[in-house]
C-alpha cells in the first residue's frame, strides 16, 4: 500500500538581543565583554542585600526603538515583573523582565527573501529583560560564575510561528541582525553571544489526505546562525522521522526542549514534557513602571532611519542592482548611506555600486573601518564613476586611483590620475594609426574577423588586446572597439 | 543626662555644656549595666563611636558647624546596612555579612554628625511583632523584664527606653516601629512610603518597608526625620520632592492646628483590650478639649487588612529573600552536594521557622493557579483600604486608633500560635497597606504599669501635620517622661 506524506516546517523564534548601552540595565557597571571575570560587578548587580536597582533610561529608548522598527505597538504603561527561578548565574535568584504588560507587541518585520521578495513574519511582542551571568565549568569538582554579563539590557523578540523552512528563519536572523545595526542600538556580534536564538519548530503533515501535527520542540540557546539554521533543518528531518515510525502527534506527546550539539550537528533531548516551570511572575516593587508617552516617545521615534529592507528593495528596484549587490550595500548602514549620498553627488548606481564592491569595501574591510572613515567623501566617489563613465578613465583605473588615493589622501585625484597614467586615450585620430598598424601586423586575424564565422569574436577581442597592449593600456577600449568596427564591417 | 531628649543633648552639645565623649560614655555605661539584661543590640561599636565623638567635640570647640545631630549617640537597626560591622538583619544566614556600602539613611545619620552606638536587634528579616523571632538573641522589654519589646524593632524601642540610645532608626512593614514604641512607652514614627530612602535597607516587604525613627518625643521624631527624609536616585520608589516636598518638621512643630478635626472608628476599636480602649477614649478627650472636633468615621475594609497584608508581605519576601541562598555570601551548608543542595541545605539551616513560614506562604501566593486567587485578590483589597483611607481624609485631618489591642505580652505567650501573633498587627498594617505615615506616641499605662501608645493617621507626605497633632497631646501630657526604672 502506498502513502503519500507532505509535510510543512512550521517555525517561531524567540531571539535575545544585547542593546549596546555603556552601562548595565539597572546599575551603573559598564557593559564590557571579554574582561576580567567578576570585574564588572557592583552591589546592585550582585543581588546584595539591600540593595535596589534603577531603570537605565537609554536601555529602555533603544528597546522603543527596536520595537518601533519591528513595527510594533508601543505600550503607553508598562512595567517590570520578577521572574523567578533558582541558578548560580542569577544571583537575586529573580530575572527583572517583563511579564503582562511588556513595552510592545503586535508587530511585524519584512524578511528578504532573495530576487527582491519579502515575506512578512509577525511579531508577537518585543519586551526588556536583564541578562543573566555566565556559569563556567573548568576542569575539577567545581563550578565557577562569572557575573560580568549580570545586568546586561537584553532585548527579547518572540515571533509568531510564521517561517516554513530553515532558510526563511536564517533570513530573519541576519535581517534582525542589520537591522539592530542600522539603528545602532547593538552590535549584534554573534561571537560576543549578542544574539541568541531559540526557535519552536513543528511539523504540520498530511499523510492519506490526513492533517497532523508533530510535538513542538523548542532547540535552547543557539549562538550562530549556521547553528540555527542547521537545527531547523535537522530538527525537521527528526520529527518527519520520528512521525513515521510512531506516528507521534501534538495531541499524544507533549511539547519538548532539546539543545544543539555544534560538533555532531544533532539536538539533544533536555527536558520532555514542558517540566511544569512556575516563574511565579509579579510586579517588581522595587521599580516604577514607566509611561511611554508625549515628547519622550516623540523623541525615540526620531531616532529611527530608514531600513535596510526598504533600502536593499528600492536598490533592487529603482537602481535596477542585483539582489546581491543590494544585499552587500544595505549590510551596513554606513555604507548604504555612503551609496545614497553619492548618488545624490551624481554618481551612476550601478557604477558606484562597482566601485563600493570591488574595491571601497574590500580596504574598509582590510583597515576594519567603514567606508566613510576611508577619507575619500561621496562626492569624489560620484566624480570618480561620471570619469569612469565619460571615459576619462577606465573601471579598471578608478579602482586604482582610490586604492592609491587612500594611501594619499592629500593628492588630488587628477594628479593620482595623471602620475599613473590612468587617463585614457579616446582621441579617435590617434588610436585610428595605432590600430592601422595593428591591423596591419595581424592579417590573420583581421581575416578571421572578416570570415563572420566562429572566430570573429575572438579574433576582434584578439586586436582589441594588441591595441590596449600597443597603449599600456591607456586606450578608451569602447573607442578603440567603434574604430575596429568601422575598419572591419 | 538620661533625662534629655536627643535635641536637648545637642543642643547641650553644642553650646559646650557636655562633650559628645561624655554622652557617648555615659551611653556606653549604661549599656555595659543594662544591656546583659535587656539585650537590645547585636553588635556595639564603642572605640568608633568615641572617635567620632572626639572628632565632633573638636569640631565644636573649633566652632566649625557641624550636622543637625551632632554628637547624639544613635542606634541603627540590623537591617540596615552600614560598612562597619556585621548586617545580620538577626539572622543565621547573614551573621557575618559585612555590607560594602551605607544604607543611604544610615549615611544621612553619619553625615548629621550622629555617634552611632550600635546595631539593634530585630525578629529575623523583621519578620515579627514581638523580637523573639531573632535568630540571634532575646530581646526583653525595658518595663517588665518577663515580657516582649514587640518587634520588629524591638531592639531599637527597647534601646531608647532602657536609655541605652537617645534616638534610633527602625523600619516599619506592617507595625514594626510603632507597635514596639507602644510597648516599650516611646515614640515611633513610619513616614509615608517614599519619603525615606530604602537603599540599604535589607528587604522584607519592598511595596511596604519604610525606615522611620524611634525617639523619646515628638520634638526628637521630628528632628531625626529632618535628618534622613528625601528623594534618593538610588531608590526609585523614593519621591522626588518636586511631588512632595521635604520641609523642616522642627519649624512649626509647636504650633498647634487649630479646628481640628479627628476621627476615630468606633467599630474598628473593640478588638483591644478595655484598658487599651480606656486610653484612647482619654486621649480623645485632651483633643476634645484642646478643641478638636472628633467624628466617628467608617472604613469598612480595614477589616481585611491582615489577610492582604500577609499575602502580598509574604509574596514580596519569598523573592526578596530568594537570594540568600548560599552561593554569592552568607551562611553555606558544609552538607551539600550539588548546588540544588547548596540552596535547600544552606537555607534550610540558617532561616528561623518564621521567616520560613513567610517564604512559603509567599511562595504559594505567587504560584501559578493561585495567583488570582490570593496575591492578585490581595492588590485589590489594598485598593480598597487605599480608598478607605481617602474617603476617610475628606471628612478629618487625622485618625486615631490604638497601635496595638494589648500592652507588651508575656515573652512565649503568643510564639506557638502565629495567627494571634499576627492579630497584634491589627491596628498598624493599614497604614502600610495605604503608604500613609503613621505615629505611635505613649498615652497611658495599664494596669500592670505597662505603657500604651496612642496611634495617629494622616494622609501621605503630611508628617508635618502628623507631628504637630502628636505634638499637641504631648504637651498635655507627661507620659513620654516616664521612665522604667532599671534593677538587675
Amino acid at each position: 500500500m502506498s502513502t503519500e506524506v507532505q509535510y510543512k516546517v512550521v517555525v517561531g523564534l524567540e531571539i535575545h538581543v544585547h542593546l549596546c548601552t555603556k552601562s548595565k540595565m539597572f546599575c551603573s557597571c559598564a557593559v564590557e565583554f571579554g574582561q576580567k571575570p567578576n570585574s564588572r560587578v557592583c552591589p546592585v548587580c550582585l543581588g546584595m542585600p539591600g540593595v535596589l536597582p534603577v531603570m537605565n533610561k537609554q536601555a529602555l529608548e533603544y528597546a522603543v526603538l527596536a520595537a518601533l522598527a519591528l513595527n510594533c505597538e508601543i505600550a503607553e504603561f508598562t512595567k517590570w515583573d520578577r521572574k523567578s527561578y533558582y541558578y548560580p548565574d542569577l544571583p537575586k535568584n529573580y530575572q527583572i523582565s517583563q511579564y503582562d504588560l511588556p513595552l510592545s507587541s503586535n508587530g511585524f518585520i519584512e524578511v528578504p527573501l532573495g530576487e527582491g521578495q519579502t515575506k512578512r513574519i509577525r511579531i508577537i511582542r518585543a519586551h526588556l529583560e536583564e541578562d543573566a551571568g555566565k556559569n563556567l565549568h573548568p576542569a575539577g569538582n567545581f563550578s565557577q560564575v562569572d557575573l560580568n554579563r549580570t545586568g546586561t539590557p537584553l532585548l527579547e523578540i518572540v515571533t509568531e510561528p510564521d517561517m516554513n523552512s530553515a532558510a526563511e528563519v536564517r533570513a530573519l536572523a541576519i535581517e534582525l541582525q542589520r537591522m539592530v545595526r542600522y539603528l545602532g542600538v547593538s552590535e549584534a556580534d554573534m561571537q560576543k553571544g549578542h544574539m541568541r536564538f531559540e526557535p519552536n519548530v513543528n511539523l504540520v503533515i498530511t499523510k492519506d489526505g490526513r492533517g497532523y501535527k508533530t510535538p513542538i520542540v523548542e532547540v535552547k540557546n543557539l549562538n550562530s546562525f549556521r547553528a540555527l539554521e542547521k537545527s531547523v533543518e535537522y530538527e525537521s528531518q527528526r520529527q518527519l522521522d520520528e512521525f513515521l515510525q510512531t506516528g507521534i502527534t501534538m495531541e499524544t506527546g507533549g511539547k519538548s526542549t532539546r539543545g544543539w550539539d555544534d560538533a555532531r550537528e544533532v539536538t539533544v533531548l533536555q527536558r520532555e514534557k514542558e517540566e511544569a516551570h512556575d516563574y511565579r511572575y509579579f510586579p517588581d516593587p522595587d521599580l516604577v513602571p514607566v509611561e511611554l508617552t508625549g515628547q519622550w516617545l516623540d523623541d525615540i521615534k526620531s531616532g529611527l532611519c530608514e531600513l535596510p529592507i526598504k533600502r536593499q528593495i528600492c536598490y533592487i528596484n529603482e537602481y535596477k542592482l542585483s539582489d546581491y549587490d543590494a544585499g552587500v550595500l544595505t549590510a551596513e548602514r554606513s555604507t548604504a548611506d555612503f551609496f545614497e549620498d553619492s548618488i545624490t553627488a551624481g554618481g551612476e548606481p550601478k557604477r558606484v555600486c562597482n566601485l563600493l564592491t570591488q574595491v571601497g569595501l574590500k580596504l574598509a574591510n582590510e583597515r576594519q573601518c567603514t567606508v566613510a572613515d576611508l577619507g575619500i567623501s561621496p562626492a569624489e566617489f560620484a566624480q570618480i564613476a561620471k570619469d569612469v563613465d565619460n571615459g576619462l578613465i577606465s573601471a579598471t583605473g578608478a579602482n586604482k586611483a582610490i586604492e592609491l588615493k587612500t594611501q594619499n589622501l592629500d593628492k588630488p585625484f587628477n594628479i593620482i590620475y595623471e602620475e599613473n597614467k590612468l587617463i585614457q586615450k579616446s582621441d579617435a585620430g590617434e588610436l585610428e594609426t595605432i590600430v592601422d598598424q595593428i591591423l596591419a601586423e595581424n592579417p590573420k586575424a583581421v581575416d578571421d574577423v572578416k570570415s563572420g564565422g566562429k572566430k570573429t569574436k575572438k579574433a576582434k577581442g584578439f586586436l582589441l588586446g594588441q591595441v590596449m597592449r600597443k597603449t599600456k593600456g591607456q586606450a578608451n577600449p569602447k573607442v578603440v572597439s567603434q574604430i575596429l568596427a568601422k575598419k572591419l564591417g | 543626662m538620661e533625662d534629655l531628649s536627643a535635641i536637648q543633648l545637642r543642643e547641650k552639645i553644642a553650646a559646650g555644656e557636655i562633650s559628645s565623649v561624655e554622652a557617648t560614655e555615659a551611653i556606653f555605661k549604661s549599656i555595659e549595666e543594662r544591656e546583659p539584661v535587656i539585650g537590645a543590640y547585636i553588635s556595639t561599636y564603642r572605640d568608633k563611636a568615641l572617635e567620632k565623638a572626639a572628632e565632633v567635640d573638636k569640631r565644636i570647640a573649633a566652632g566649625e558647624p557641624t550636622g543637625e545631630l551632632a554628637g547624639v549617640p544613635v542606634a541603627v537597626k540590623d537591617n540596615m546596612c552600614t560598612t562597619f560591622g556585621a548586617t545580620t538583619c538577626a539572622s543565621k544566614i547573614l551573621e557575618n555579612f559585612h555590607a560594602p556600602y551605607n544604607a543611604t539613611a544610615v549615611e544621612k545619620l553619619i553625615s548629621a554628625d550622629a555617634v552611632i552606638v550600635g546595631k539593634t536587634n530585630m525578629d529575623e528579616f523583621a519578620m515579627g511583632s514581638s523580637t523573639e523571632n531573632s535568630g540571634l538573641k532575646q530581646t526583653v522589654n525595658p518595663w517588665d523584664h518577663s515580657r516582649v519589646p514587640g518587634g520588629s524593632s524591638g531592639g531599637s524601642a527597647a534601646a531608647v527606653a532602657g536609655g541605652l540610645c537617645f534616638a534610633a532608626l527602625g523600619s516599619d512593614t506592617g507595625g514594626s516601629i510603632r507597635q514596639p514604641a507602644s510597648f516599650c512607652g516611646v515614640v515611633g514614627l513610619k513616614p509615608t512610603y517614599g519619603r525615606i530612602s530604602r537603599f540599604g535597607l535589607v528587604a522584607y516587604g519592598s511595596s511596604l518597608d519604610q525606615i522611620g525613627p524611634i525617639t523619646r518625643t515628638v520634638t526628637d521624631s521630628a528632628l531625626m526625620l529632618n535628618v534622613i527624609a528625601g528623594h534618593d536616585p538610588a531608590d526609585s520608589t523614593s519621591v522626588n520632592e518636586s511631588v512632595a516636598p521635604v520641609c523642616d518638621y522642627l519649624e512649626k512643630l509647636n504650633e498647634p492646628i487649630e479646628k481640628l478635626k479627628i476621627a476615630v472608628v468606633p467599630e474598628f476599636n473593640v478588638g483591644a483590650e478595655e484598658q487599651v480602649q480606656k486610653a484612647l477614649t482619654d486621649a480623645i478627650d485632651i483633643y476634645r478639649a484642646l478643641g478638636a472636633k472628633v467624628i466617628e468615621i467608617d472604613m469598612p475594609h480595614l477589616d481585611y487588612a491582615i489577610a492582604a497584608y500577609y499575602l502580598i508581605a509574604t509574596a514580596e519576601a519569598s523573592s526578596n529573600l530568594a537570594r540568600y541562598d548560599g552561593v554569592h555570601y552568607g551562611h553555606r551548608s558544609e552538607k551539600a552536594d550539588d548546588y540544588i543542595e547548596v540552596y535547600s541545605k544552606s537555607r534550610a539551616e540558617a532561616f528561623g521557622k518564621e521567616v520560613k513560614r513567610r517564604i512559603m506562604l509567599g511562595t504559594y501566593a505567587l504560584s501559578s493557579g493561585y495567583y488570582d486567587a490570593y496575591y492578585l485578590k490581595a492588590l485589590k483589597v489594598r485598593n480598597l483600604i487605599r480608598a478607605d483611607f481617602t474617603s476617610a481624609f475628606e471628612k478629618c485631618e487625622a485618625i486615631l486608633m490604638p497601635v496595638s489591642p494589648t500592652a507588651a505580652f508575656k515573652i512565649g505567650e503568643k510564639v506557638n500560635d502565629p495567627l494571634k501573633m499576627y492579630l497584634s498587627d491589627i491596628y498598624t498594617i493599614a497604614a502600610n497597606l495605604a503608604g500613609i505615615p503613621g505615629i505611635s506616641i505613649p498615652c497611658g499605662f495599664d494596669d500592670k504599669e505597662l505603657p500604651i501608645g496612642l496611634q495617629i493617621l494622616t494622609p501621605a507626605f503630611t508628617e508635618d501635620k502628623l507631628l504637630r497633632i502628636a505634638r499637641m497631646f504631648e504637651k498635655q501630657t507627661d507620659w513620654n517622661t516616664k521612665k522604667p526604672t532599671f534593677t538587675n
